[in-house]
């Protein structure tokens, strides 16, 4: 800005400005909060028996795993302009048909039959994510209302496979996907940041990223440059129906039970307002999967500490909207530029500078 | 076969000296306009000449900056719709702004329901507008019919009966020839013609000459925001309405000669596209056409003359519903604009906001952007071909500012469009077509891209050039094909002798205009020569 500042205001300026900035700050206040009513809140240990790391953190950082998933999967699809309801259906889909077939196999300790499992959800979440893209794409419905057919559908699907029941199975190396430990490490932590990577690297090398967004800021423009909105628009739905599928693993893993009245429920409304916090616009256009990520964590500390505070559950929501209702204010560009305004009348200078073409 | 009324000693409508400004454009300037009771009075000019702008002054969409507008006599602050409806003041637009879902009568009457003891009183409510229907020659149509049933044409006479029963004394109609095809619009026609003998007083706006002149008594033409005169339609030749609106004398355009040197126009060789009987209903008409290698082909036509429909049909961004395109002589499906980039043709849209640029991304990704969405997403760029592509383009094309990494929104609209040029180039096109890629842009710009097209028809790519100024066309193409209200009415090959001038009375008389000389053909002729 001026010339005047030191490198480290510019910084600090920079990173202000940075959209999931606040995102962070909200996730360090919440464990403040945690620390001030239990000063050892931070602490993790190792379990000397065998070696796993243990604490707080840790569990924040498994139960951000399932979110982690469908937030990154709604991250791309939101670029593109739409949006994803059916992640939550879709878990508890995936959830089903896996339990089902585990229980049926009744092969608690067979690696064959929770492979077999884990293919079986992800190839569901696929197939649901591809009715998505096809209705989205092909018919050419509105994704609200696309996806919101497969939100109503899914769990009617998940009832029907499991006839009502919330079906529990017993198999070791599935439980092992949710509560086993590597390297001292939560696998379920490890799988999903190998995820998160890989679908960082793929949208990011391959030119995915470039079309995604430029089908979202301008469909018209980008159809006469060629590019295929259609196939786009399947491959996106389809990714969010894996990762989906995934978090429905990842679910019904560390409990072994599907519950098909609560597995992945209202979830997809977590992973939009993970995408939001991180930045990503509800318009498409630009996506932040970074800031999704930050996202994440936020919701996962957030009902952790909800939990940990013992606030009652009737007022969780409340709590969670007001966190998010100040963060989204922090964010907006018309709050900050009045705060600015509040603070250094004369020196504000619009952040954003736009020349009209 | 309409004998002009002869106007009643008073306009019902009159704006005075009337100026609007926008940042940075003065939409008009000084603008005069009469409107007499019982006339069809037609509002003349090329884009961008201030029609919409004085159409909305008077609808009170806009706010006038100086001027006076006298309706009926009376000075009236018009300051929304509501105003010029209570003022009798009434439009149709081309969209027709009225309720899909609402029946017929329901439309007609909206805001005029016959009222009962018990709130509305439906059946007089459809029976009145059964009447006002009638009165335009509609009495067949059933008022319980929703109005989605209706084809757009009728769905647009609806609009004029609704505006009737509102009591209008001023109908303007805004473009509302643009999607009716012959039987529809005679039918328009009718009921203006019906409207006219009743005393209202109609504001026509087309961009379809020979509608122009079937229909209205009076013209006012305006062109860059400036008024330039009222006539007679019978007064004033087609060819002076042209130059009037173009802002040439005829006798000038004349001598403007082609500047491109008189080339071997006889191509023998296969030619790259070949279109047969390629048409959409309601934009083009079936066309024939044939575009060579290294030959700048020019589409000239006014505004909403099938041009930029053509342009579209040859790229696939629309899709055709009649005829063959011929690619070397193979017969390919051009459907869509993914089709048409594979088979090496490439369009640059005349709408560079909505349909060229993608504002938020940078000018680098801009530039590869239909070269990536050639080779798909799986198959990147690589950062060394990337830079390779943007290095090349901002050198040869000139961009200011150089920087790669700037988001385009932030370039002038020259940049944009070279930038744009750049983006068709890197895919390497044997067919490129231009739609109006001079417009708007400033002179340096402008120059710049001709010579672009120049250039590359010398190396051997077959270019399409549409442009809304005929000097231009002229002066850089080899051949010019002239298209009038959705068809192709001829094609000129170009020479010393063909001038703009040419062109208008070619477009103004439809067909071999007197005195040409043998430089030109139509396309009949074109098929007995071949």
């Amino acid at each position: 800005m001026t010339e005047t500042q030191s490198a480290p205001a510019r910084t600090a300026a920079r990173l202000l400005r940075t959209p999931y900035f606040w995102g962070i700050v909200a996730i360090a206040l919440l464990l403040l909060v945690n620390v001030l009513r239990d000063p050892g809140y931070l602490a993790i240990t190792v379990n000397p028996a065998n070696g796993n790391l243990v604490g707080n953190l840790v569990d924040i950082l498994r139960a951000a795993a399932p979110i982690l998933m469908i937030a990154v999967g709604m991250c791309l699809v939101i670029a593109t302009g739409g949006i994803d309801l059916s992640v939550g259906s879709i878990m508890v889909v995936s959830g089903a048909v896996a339990m089902e077939f585990l229980n049926a196999a009744a092969a608690p300790d067979s690696v064959l039959a929770a492979l077999a499992a884990f293919l079986l959800a992800v190839a569901f979440g696929a197939i649901l994510g591809a009715v998505n893209g096809i209705l989205v794409s092909v018919v050419g419905l509105q994704p609200f209302i696309s996806t919101l057919v497969i939100l109503l559908a899914g769990r009617g699907l998940a009832k029907v496979i499991t006839e009502g029941q919330n079906t529990a199975a017993s198999n070791e190396p599935f439980r092992w996907i949710a509560n086993g430990y590597l390297v001292g490490l939560p696998v379920v932590l490890l799988f999903a940041v190998l995820i998160v990577i890989a679908v960082g690297l793929l949208v990011r090398r391959s030119a995915l990223g470039l079309m995604i967004e430029a089908i979202g800021m301008d469909p018209k423009a980008a159809r006469l440059a060629g590019i295929k909105r259609r196939s786009l628009l399947m491959t996106v739905y389809i990714a969010s129906g894996i990762l989906a599928g995934i978090a429905g693993v990842f679910a019904t893993a560390s409990v072994m039970t599907v519950d098909v009245s609560r597995t992945g429920y209202q979830l997809e409304l977590d992973a939009i307002l993970a995408v939001v916090i991180g930045g990503t616009s509800l318009a498409g256009g630009k996506f932040n999967l970074g800031g999704t990520v930050v996202g994440a964590l936020l919701i996962a500390t957030l009902d952790k500490t909800v939990v940990f505070l013992g606030i009652s559950s009737s007022a969780t929501p409340a709590f969670k909207a007001i966190v998010i209702v100040v963060l989204c204010l922090l964010q907006s560009e018309r709050v900050r530029q009045l705060f600015r305004q509040r603070r250094a009348p004369g020196t504000f200078v619009p952040s954003k500078e736009t020349i009209p073409a | 076969m309409t004998a002009p009324v002869p106007p009643a000693p008073v306009p019902i409508v009159e704006m005075k000296s009337i100026s609007i400004s926008f940042p940075g454009v003065k939409a008009l300037d000084g603008v005069d306009f009469r409107l007499f009771p019982g006339e069809v009075h037609t509002l003349m000019g090329e884009n961008g000449a201030g029609k919409s702008t004085l159409i909305k002054a008077l609808t009170g969409v806009y706010r006038i900056d100086d001027g006076e507008i006298l309706v009926g006599g009376q000075s009236r602050r018009l300051t929304g719709t509501a105003d010029a409806q209570d003022a009798g003041i009434s439009t149709v637009y081309q969209e027709v702004n009225l309720c899909d879902n609402l029946t017929i009568g329901e439309n007609v009457m909206l805001g005029h329901e016959t009222r009962g003891r018990f709130g509305i009183n439906w059946t007089a409510t459809h029976r009145a507008a059964v009447d006002a229907l009638e009165k335009l020659g509609l009495g067949h149509l059933n008022p319980r019919q929703p109005l989605s049933t209706l084809s757009l044409a009728v769905q647009q006479l609806v609009a004029i009966s609704r505006a009737m029963v509102a009591k209008s004394t001023v109908l303007i109609l805004d473009e509302p020839t643009s999607s009716l095809d012959a039987n529809e619009v005679e039918g328009l026609f009718a009921v203006i013609r019906r409207l006219r003998d009743q005393g209202v007083a109609i504001l026509f706006v087309s961009h379809f000459l020979d509608q122009v002149y079937a229909i209205s008594d009076r013209m006012t033409v305006l062109r860059n925001g400036q008024y330039q005169g009222e006539y007679l339609t019978r007064e004033l030749p087609r060819a002076a309405l042209i130059a009037t609106m173009i802002g040439k004398e005829v006798a000038s355009l004349a001598s403007l000669d082609s500047e491109r040197a008189e080339r071997d126009h006889l191509h023998t060789d296969e030619p790259i596209l070949r279109a047969e009987g390629l048409g959409r209903k309601g934009s083009i008409d079936p066309t024939d056409l044939e575009l060579h290698r290294g030959e700048v082909v020019g589409f000239a036509g006014l505004l909403g003359s099938g041009r930029t429909e053509l342009a579209r049909l040859l790229y696939g961004a629309d899709k055709a519903d009649e005829g063959q395109v011929y690619f070397r002589g193979k017969k390919v499906d051009i459907s869509t604009p993914t089709r048409g980039l594979a088979h090496k043709i490439a369009f640059s849209s005349e709408n560079r906001r909505d349909e060229g640029i993608v504002r938020d991304l940078s000018v680098r990704e801009n530039l590869v952007l239909a070269v990536q969405a050639k080779r798909g997403w799986a198959r990147p760029l690589s950062k060394r071909d990337k830079d390779a592509i943007v290095t090349k383009y901002l050198a040869e094309l000139n961009v200011r500012p150089a920087d790669p990494d700037r988001p385009i929104r932030n370039l002038s609209g020259g940049n944009q469009q070279k930038v744009l040029l750049g983006r068709w180039l890197a895919t390497k096109p044997e067919l490129l077509i231009l739609d109006e890629p001079t417009r708007g842009i400033d002179v340096g710009a402008k120059a710049e891209i001709q010579e672009q097209v120049a250039a590359l028809a010398d190396d051997g790519v077959a270019v399409v050039f549409i442009s809304s100024e005929l000097e231009e066309v002229v002066r850089l193409s080899d051949r010019i094909v002239v298209l009038k209200d959705h068809r192709k009415i001829a094609e000129i090959i170009n020479g010393p002798g063909v001038t703009a001038d040419l062109i208008v009375n070619t477009i103004a008389e439809e067909g071999v205009p007197a005195g040409a000389d043998a430089a030109w053909s139509t396309p009949a002729d074109r098929e007995v020569s071949e």
